[in-house]
Order: structure tokens, then C-alpha cells, then sequence
């Protein structure tokens, strides 16, 4: 359990970074810089240990009470998705 | 209807203020309206009420889910100001603070609209420059703006913290027709006058869905049945990602709270809204004596009305370093209100994909300085189906098509205003 004061949020872990530059790929560009679900309820966040080891984490939070229901590195999120994670 | 003058004042005080009648009815809603707002705050209410004014579309009705006034409308920090920059985005505010400056007079309602300066502190060379870009940008728009230097500033407040070795003050960028009104009565005389030309105004009734066939909408699913509209308008800044999703629509938006204080009552200290330009921390005394207050967002995704005590100690660290009196008030009362923060600052205002539906949304925490403009222009887009030249940059499309309007110039995220 640490304080919240020692993590910097970066908001939902969700949407998947397009792989592809090619201009047909702009919807998919477009959702993932600017669409967000945004839910009332359960939420996987990127959330920084800024104040402490530096650690990038995805955070499942509840964005109606706060409470915190787990937590595993962004790496171990993302191979989860079968993606990246060298 | 309840008409007030001082005659009614007189006779209400004759019968003990026993006889006063509520400012509107309590109807039942209809099987179907010509158009249905969805949302009894202030936008909503304020677009009901210039519909009915401004275009004769009086069978409408304002949906609520909980009571009228019951979001941010009365959570918010009570200031209005038209001290923006982008051409997009200036003359619409400006619009408002017109419409601010005649509403009392327009809806017969007491709304202490309260013209007593808005100051922006700077602290920096290059901040007191885009001050002077940002004031003459106002001034082409025809907006009232003066650059003050530090000299002006302490003639106003001396008790601000002039020497401070890290944020010096060099001066400000002063709007003398910002100010601050008084937040519930700005709805309830809008909802009071719309009721009075014929809209009905329904609290307590959930919007759980939204039905649509061949791409029109029909009607909306609701706590109180099915109700059939014509034109449905969605005003619920703070959910619009849920009832949007209700069409079908995902939006450029992430919902946020944002902390609000009051303190203790104190004697007249601070006359007009000054905001700190080093750290984000904005004050007002109100006409009961508190300072009202606020700062940033939290800084995580909330659909709670609550924020957390970083926050707290954060806004008052500003505070203090602005005005270091502070540290000698009690804080009375904090609060959160959730808000639209959209993708690049602005709101939306404008049709969507779907016939007879339309968008009211993003408004970040500027909500309520655009009050009366918002729904003036989401009035004239419902009645007219089509965007008046004060909201034609609000558009919905405007992020696919890379039309930001982004006063912080900071490119997408869910954090600015």
C-alpha cells in the first residue's frame, strides 16, 4: 500500500497504439489519440510511481468509488495483450 | 405564475411569507415533445429557456435525473470572464458576458451578476508577454482588457505576496467586466422563466435510454416510460460519455473531478476574482464573506464527486504563496464536481451523425461563465439544425479533421481548460 500522492496517472490503458503509419490507418490513429470509453466503474489506468521506483503500472481502479481492485506492471499488462514487452 | 415586484415583496411580508408559490410546476411529462434536453442544469435549462424566448419552441421538456440544479451548475466557483484568446473560441464568451450583463433583466430573476474584475497575475517577462498578446487578441474582439503592471496590482491588492523569490509578481492582465453571479439562481431563473412559456421542467426522471430507428432518434427511454421528442439535445457535461454511448457515439472525453473550497466568512478582503499565474489557484470573496477557491483537477479519471487531500494541500500551497494572509483561514466546506475534460480544452456544440440528435459537452471547468451562450447557440442548433457562427468551431468533427482549438496550445489530453 503506498500514498497516492507518489503516482502520476496517465489515464486509460486501454486503447492499443496503431502500428502502422499508412494514411488508411488515420481511424484507428484518430480513436487512439482522441476516443476514450471513459466508464463509470472499473477502469485500467496507467498510473506512473513517480515518487518511488519508477515503475510503470496498470492500475484497475473504480472511477464511481475509487477503490483500487489490483495492480501489475505495464509490462506484464501489455504481454497479457500480446504485445511488446522485450 | 409567481410574479416578483415589490408589491409582491409587500404582501408576501404582510401574510408572513407564507403564500409565496414555487418559481415552477412539477408536471408530469407529455407521451411526446417537439424537443426533449436532456440535463437540468444550466446548460440545459438555459437552452429550454431560449428555445422557448428566442425561436417560439415552447413543447419541450428538460429531463433530470436528480433535481433541478443538482450538478455542476451548483458546484462550480461562480466566476465569468471573456478573456480568451483564439477566434474560435473569444467571441463566444464575449456573447456570454453580453447575455450575462442583460439576463437578470431578461429572466426577472435575482442572479447577482457581480462585474467586479477578473485579475490574472504574472509573474515572469514572458508570461506578462503573452498576457499583452492575449489582452489585444481580446481587444480585436472587442473585449474590455488591460495589462497592469506591479505597481497597479498592489494599488488593488496589497496583501499579495509581491516579493516572493520564486514568483515575483510583475503585474496582470485585468478584465474589469469579469466577475462572479450567483450560481443556483442562475438555474433557477432560467428554469423559472422557461417554465413559464411553456416547458416543462421534470426532475427526478433517469434518461436509461435512447431510442433510434434509421438513424433518427425517436424518443428516450426514461425512469417515467418511454417519451417520444422530435429533436432530442444532451446537456449532461460530466456524463456525456454515458448518455452519448446511449446513441452509439464515443467522444474526445475523459470525466475528471475538480475540488471546489469555501472558508470561514471574513470581513470585505478581496473584491474581484484574482488568479495566481504560477500555480493554478483562483479566489473570489462571496457576498456572505467566504473566499471561494479552487485549483486544478485530481488528475485521474472520476465519476466521483469527491477529490482527495493532495489536491486539498496543493490548491492551498498556491494559495498561500499567492497570498500568505491565508495560512490564517479556516477552510470550511470542499466539494467535487465532475467534469467533460475534453481533448483539446473546448466544448462541443452541434449535431451529430444521428437526425434530431445534438451535443452540448466538453466544457472542461469553464462551464459556467458560458452558461446563458451555450445554450443560446445549443438553442439555435436544435431549432435551426444548423451551428450559428458563435459555436461553428465547437464542432464534434473538429478533432478527426485536426481543427483544435487549444488555448494552452498543448495538443491532446484530457487536461486542460
Amino acid at each position: 500500500m503506498r500514498p497516492v500522492e507518489e503516482f502520476t496517472f496517465l489515464g486509460d490503458a486501454k486503447p492499443q497504439r496503431p502500428t502502422s503509419n499508412d494514411p488508411s490507418s488515420m481511424d484507428q490513429w484518430f480513436d487512439y489519440v482522441y476516443l476514450r470509453d471513459n466508464p463509470r466503474g472499473k477502469l485500467d489506468e496507467y498510473a506512473h510511481h513517480s515518487g518511488g521506483c519508477r515503475a510503470w503500472l496498470v492500475v484497475t481502479r473504480d472511477t464511481q468509488t475509487h477503490e483500487v481492485h489490483g495492480a501489475v506492471t505495464a509490462r506484464d499488462y501489455a504481454r497479457k495483450r500480446g504485445r511488446g514487452g522485450a | 405564475m409567481m410574479k416578483y415586484s415589490v408589491f409582491s415583496l409587500l404582501k408576501n411580508t404582510l401574510s408572513g411569507h407564507t403564500k409565496w408559490q414555487p418559481a415552477w410546476r412539477e408536471p408530469e411529462p407529455r407521451k411526446e415533445y417537439d424537443v426533449i434536453i436532456v440535463g437540468g442544469g444550466g446548460h440545459g435549462l438555459s437552452t429550454a429557456y431560449y428555445l422557448a424566448k428566442e425561436h417560439g419552441i415552447t413543447n419541450v421538456a428538460v429531463l433530470e435525473q436528480s433535481w433541478l440544479g443538482s450538478g455542476n451548475i451548483g458546484r462550480n466557483t461562480t466566476i465569468i470572464r471573456s478573456n480568451y484568446m483564439l477566434p474560435g473560441n473569444n467571441p463566444f464568451y464575449e456573447w456570454s458576458m453580453k447575455l450575462w450583463e442583460g439576463l437578470e433583466q431578461d429572466f426577472k430573476f435575482n442572479a447577482m451578476v457581480s462585474q467586479r474584475r477578473v485579475l490574472n497575475l504574472c509573474h515572469t517577462d514572458a508570461q506578462r508577454d503573452a498576457f499583452a498578446r492575449r489582452g489585444n487578441a481580446m481587444r480585436i474582439d472587442g473585449v474590455d482588457a488591460e495589462l497592469l503592471d506591479a505597481h497597479d496590482v498592489k494599488a488593488m491588492y496589497p496583501f499579495l505576496d509581491f516579493n516572493n523569490a520564486r514568483f515575483p509578481i510583475k503585474g496582470g492582465l485585468l478584465q474589469r467586466r469579469g466577475g462572479t453571479v450567483r450560481h443556483d439562481a442562475v438555474a433557477w431563473g432560467y428554469a423559472r422563466g422557461a417554465d413559464m412559456r411553456g416547458v416543462d421542467i421534470i426532475q427526478n426522471c433517469e434518461v436509461k435510454g435512447i431510442r433510434i430507428e434509421n438513424g433518427r432518434v425517436l424518443g428516450v427511454d426514461t425512469s417515467k416510460g418511454f417519451i417520444g421528442c422530435r429533436k432530442l439535445g444532451l446537456a449532461t457535461a460530466g456524463n456525456s460519455s454515458e448518455t452519448a454511448a446511449m446513441a452509439g457515439l464515443r467522444l474526445p472525453i475523459e470525466s475528471h473531478v475538480l475540488q471546489a473550497f469555501v472558508s470561514e466568512g471574513l470581513k470585505p478582503y478581496i473584491d474581484g476574482v484574482v488568479t495566481f499565474g504560477a500555480g493554478h489557484f483562483y479566489v473570489s470573496q462571496s457576498d456572505k464573506g467566504g473566499l471561494v477557491f479552487g485549483g486544478d483537477i485530481d488528475g485521474y479519471n472520476s465519476y466521483a464527486r469527491r477529490g482527495n487531500l493532495p489536491m486539498v494541500e496543493h490548491v492551498i500551497e498556491a494559495g498561500v504563496a499567492m497570498i500568505p494572509a491565508l495560512a490564517r483561514v479556516r477552510v470550511l466546506r470542499s466539494w467535487g464536481g465532475i467534469m467533460d475534460m475534453s481533448m483539446d480544452g473546448s466544448p462541443i456544440i452541434d449535431k451529430t451523425s444521428i437526425e434530431g440528435l445534438y451535443l452540448n459537452a466538453g466544457w472542461c471547468y469553464g462551464g459556467f461563465k458560458a452558461t446563458p451562450a451555450s445554450g443560446w447557440c445549443f438553442a439555435y442548433t436544435i431549432a435551426k439544425n444548423e451551428l450559428h457562427e458563435l459555436n461553428a468551431a465547437y464542432r464534434l468533427d473538429r478533432f478527426r479533421r485536426g481543427y483544435m482549438i487549444d488555448e494552452k496550445g498543448q495538443g491532446a489530453t484530457p487536461n486542460l481548460h
